[in-house]
């Protein structure tokens, strides 16, 4: 019978299958970080518990560190203390720490694919819900909470309903400035928040094939977005590619590739649901509204709340204009911003920070904007470093910070201040996300770095 | 987990469709280490001005809304992050039942890990509710998980059905944990068999 990418790798993984029941799945690689796994590791103690298997479990500390110098003791106490608590916690119950002082320190969707940690047709969860990024490795990933992330360190398996699946077939060749965060801004667009709801979505079609893992793994990194419990695209030789030679990547590895070519749906599998987009004639993307799906092309104007017919999304509307401060048929490219952000798991790797740099090179940022690029890992900003990125955003005018989550989600010292205005390579345009009365546009990394030099948003398309 | 049979309490509204986590509680609330102490932050850029007074326009900070322990809401209600310290701060706060017409799969998954009940009800059900709350001071309904269904004394009363498996799990208080491990037979095997076939999967 005809299976689907999603349906091979679940099949693979059932502990236990019961009607009426959840089923047990296996999980083969679990990531932790400092925010949602001391209340786990506690209820582990307080029951008595150890963690089944240590030597899957990898932990980081990513969304609460600072970004500038990591000489000094962190500032905020009760950071200092989840940080702490995260060290201690690893000693505890054995399990491996990649500290602010590892090589390999880094925000845990960044590194996991690094150290090659992240392998097709394995199942990978963490709690924290952009785990979709890894399913840009044919793996089954997807974010938990913090009750999930105890079930896993004491069982390794967790219970799942089976989710139903949603192909998404992307075709058509993008235009010179169009980035693969266009492409995911463009599907939940046209999805919505909830499009992707309880379910799984694999994307295919030509322009995914073409995509570079750094770019599948943005597109992947925002299904959740869309609502889906995971996104997965099937692995290919792009992916094998990516992965030899990876610290952790399997030693027979060959071997390995053989059995992840099998790796991809059936010719006649079926899906609950089917898209079909073309990105021919996509324009690069930018959001106006209070979450992702509130986007619209770079060279269109901010909509009407008389636009949406439903009523729903227009209260959504009229109330995300509201807090953006903008006026409906302002043209995007007249909204001016004061601050710029390079950074996030969905775009803060090598090939982002090139494009960003190949953007203000020679030029300087605008006098009203703060701009600064945060790295995705250690690994990245030294391989930065030896190609003189730095070199060009700080002669630009941009600030080059130490990895982290920084002011993706502003837990560390990075956030907006009330009314500031961003354009932002990360992934949620949410309210106070950013800071308190923090206002976020979401865009591509060269986007953001055209806007940091022109102090408005400005189309790519024609400065490339 | 505390079990959840029965419920009679306050019903209070929040009138807004794809309320995020970020809005349920805001992150610079995500640093405590415990699982308590988290129903102070809910809501909490919305429930306090700038010089953080209870914001008068907020309608849930009414007077006629204290003490409610079961939330009525809008469409795709708790999207956007992992972070199980959104139903914390609701039950913390005292919520014990929300009721909308959809939810955002992760968070709906760690009601039930929390002990809240979230309940889906119809659009045009959850338009009528938030009529007669916004219409009778300090409405109540009941909510009787055994028989799973949801009333109010002046008559009002909803069907509703919830996975029989977690319906269990909540009705008895049980240990997610402590189910799975009684598989620890079918763990094993597994270990022992099918995963030893998967291509990288060992460390
Ligand atoms: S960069 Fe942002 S989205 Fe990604 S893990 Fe960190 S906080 Fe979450």
């Amino acid at each position: 019978m005809s299976k689907s990418l999603f349906e091979k790798i679940w099949e693979k993984h059932l502990v236990h299958e019961e009607a009426g029941k959840p089923s047990l799945i296996y999980i083969d690689r679990h990531l932790v970080h400092e925010v949602t796994s001391a209340q786990a590791f506690e209820g582990l103690r307080l029951s008595g518990r150890k963690v089944r298997h240590p030597e899957l479990t990898f932990a980081t500390m990513d969304h609460n560190v600072p970004t500038t110098d990591r000489s000094q003791p962190i500032q905020d106490p009760i950071s200092a203390k989840q940080i702490d608590t995260l060290t201690s916690n690893c000693t505890e119950f054995d399990v491996r720490l990649f500290d602010l002082n590892s090589p390999h320190h880094g925000i845990v969707h960044v590194i996991g694919p690094e150290l090659g940690l992240t392998l097709p047709g394995l199942t990978v969860v963490c709690g924290d819900s952009h785990t979709s990024t890894h399913g840009a490795f044919g793996a089954l990933a997807f974010g938990i909470g913090t009750s999930e992330v105890e079930h896993v360190l004491a069982t390794q398996c967790l219970q799942q309903d089976k989710p139903k699946t949603f192909f998404i077939e992307v075709n058509g060749h993008r235009a010179s400035g169009v980035e693969a965060k266009d492409v995911i801004l463009g599907i939940i667009g046209k999805i919505s928040t909830s499009g992707g709801s309880g379910h799984v979505i694999e994307y295919g079609g030509n322009t995914i094939r073409a995509l570079s893992m750094e770019e599948r793994m943005t597109i992947c990194n925002m299904s959740i977005e869309a609502g889906a419990r995971a996104g997965m695209i099937a692995p290919d030789s792009t992916t094998f590619d990516y992965l030899r030679g990876r610290p952790y990547a399997p030693s027979d590895f060959d071997a390995a590739v053989a059995q992840w070519e099998k790796l991809r749906s059936d010719p006649g599998a079926t899906f609950d649901q089917r898209l079909e987009i073309d990105v021919s004639t996509l324009a690069p993307q930018v959001t106006w509204g209070t979450n992702p799906s509130q986007v619209t092309s770079v060279d269109a104007r901010v909509p009407k709340p008389s636009d949406f017919s439903d009523e729903n999304a227009r209260k959504s509307a009229e109330r995300a204009l509201d807090y953006m401060g903008l006026a409906a048929e302002t043209p995007i490219e007249d909204i001016p911003i004061d601050y710029v952000f390079i950074g996030s798991c969905t775009n803060s790797r090598l090939s982002d920070l090139r494009a960003a740099a190949e953007i203000v090179k020679g030029k300087h940022v605008a006098s009203s904007v703060t701009a600064i690029v945060v790295p995705g890992s250690f690994e990245i900003k030294q391989a930065a470093e030896k190609e003189g990125l730095d070199r060009i955003f700080t002669e630009a005018g941009l600030e080059w910070r130490e990895a982290g989550c920084s002011m993706c989600l502003a837990m560390n010292p990075d956030s907006l201040k009330p009314g500031q205005r961003c354009a932002s390579t990360s992934n949620r345009n949410f309210e106070g996300r950013q800071g308190a009365g923090g206002r976020t546009h979401l865009v591509s990394a060269g986007m953001a770095a055209a806007a940091a030099v022109a102090g408005h948003f400005v189309d790519i398309r024609q400065h490339i | 987990m505390e079990a959840f049979t029965q419920l009679k309490g306050i019903v209070t509204l929040l009138d807004l469709p794809d309320v995020d986590t970020d809005q349920i509680i805001p992150k610079q609330f995500l640093k405590r280490i415990e699982r308590t102490g988290f129903g102070q932050f809910l809501f909490y850029d919305w429930r306090f001005t700038e010089d953080k007074k209870l914001n008068p326009d907020f309608e849930m900070n009414r007077e006629r809304y204290k003490g409610a322990s079961v939330l009525v809401t809008r469409a795709n209600f708790g999207c956007g992050s992992s972070r199980e310290h959104a139903p914390w701060s609701l039950l913390d706060y005292g919520f014990r039942c929300i009721i909308a017409p959809s939810f955002a799969d992760i968070f709906y998954n760690n009601c039930f890990k929390n002990g809240i009940l979230p309940v889906r009800l119809s659009e045009s059900e959850i338009s009528s509710l938030f009529e007669q709350v916004r219409k009778k001071e300090q409405f109540q309904l009941s909510i009787d998980l055994e028989k799973e269904v949801i009333s109010s004394d002046d008559g009002m009363a909803f069907q509703i059905t919830v996975d029989p498996f977690r319906r269990q799990c909540l009705l008895k208080g049980l240990d997610d944990i402590a189910l799975t491990l009684a598989h620890e037979d079918d763990i094993s095997r597994y270990e022992a068999t099918t995963r030893t076939s998967i291509a990288g999967a060992a460390l």
